[in-house]
């Protein structure tokens, strides 16, 4: 974990599920269109956001387009650095193996050297 | 310093779009040069140019506008999530063959591109949400 500071760097925290409100797709399109220009994105999932990881999510009843397809393609935007709040997987009871892509866990400390390591930070 | 506001907050709803411009108007007091706000998610809500709010409450959108003539401060609308909430400029209410147009200028239809230009050429780029 790099703590220098890099203007090309840009960290997406996504504290909010797939479903329930539109939060989480609209940060997952900032960092879609911030890896379009080049920038390095990184995602950090906190909280309820870790459920958009789940395994075998469907689109719901809502008519909503659900966001898992949206994550599979990650890899193409080069959005590599996929971080998540141990805390609030577990307070969920989930672990990382549970979850769809590979992530790094992290501690609280760690959380707090990741967001003064990023000098823009967009919260979802 | 050069700021820029981020807004995601729905006007009258909650204290979001209340602060950030409360906040923008202390930064251009300052004697900071405010370039820019963007408005995403719920916060395109602010550029809808039909809101009628009662006069004896705060218009949001004209105090927008104010702030963009008086300071030069662009208003900047992410087009994604304004057509898909009812607000459309009259290229747009054209293009989708709509009777309505809910956007003027100032304000400005834009892309997510914008967000992160704005993010990388101010020193500062400060997020108001619910």
């Amino acid at each position: 974990m790099r703590e220098q500071h890099d203007d090309n760097d840009l960290l997406v925290i996504l504290r909010h599920g797939p479903h329930g409100s539109s939060w989480l797709k609209e940060g997952l399109d900032a960092a879609l269109v911030a890896a379009a220009f080049g920038r390095r994105v990184s995602l950090l999932f906190m909280g309820e956001g870790v459920t958009a990881l789940m395994t075998n999510q469907q689109t719901g009843a809502l008519g909503q387009k659900g966001t898992a397809a949206t994550l599979e393609m990650l890899e193409m935007y080069d959005i590599e650095t996929l971080l998540v709040d141990a805390q609030g997987l577990s307070c969920l009871g989930l672990s990382s193996e549970e979850l769809m892509l590979e992530v790094e866990c992290l501690s609280s400390a760690a959380l707090a050297r990741v967001l003064s390591g990023h000098r823009l930070v967009l919260t979802f | 310093m050069r700021y820029a506001i981020l807004l995601m907050g729905a006007p009258y709803s909650n204290q979001a779009s209340h602060s950030a411009l409360r906040f923008a108007h202390a930064v251009v007091e300052r004697g900071h040069r405010l370039e820019a706000v963007f408005f995403y998610h719920d916060g395109v809500q602010n550029a809808a140019g039909l809101a009628a709010p009662p006069q004896d409450e705060p218009h949001l959108g004209e105090a927008w506008v104010s702030l963009a003539n008086e300071h030069r401060v662009a208003l900047q609308v992410c087009i994604a999530a304004a057509l898909r909430r009812g607000l459309l400029d009259e290229r747009e209410a054209v293009r989708h063959g709509k009777d309505g147009v809910s956007v003027q200028a100032p304000f400005e239809l834009t892309g997510l591109g914008q967000l992160i230009d704005l993010g990388t050429r101010c020193d500062r780029l400060v997020t108001f949400g619910p």
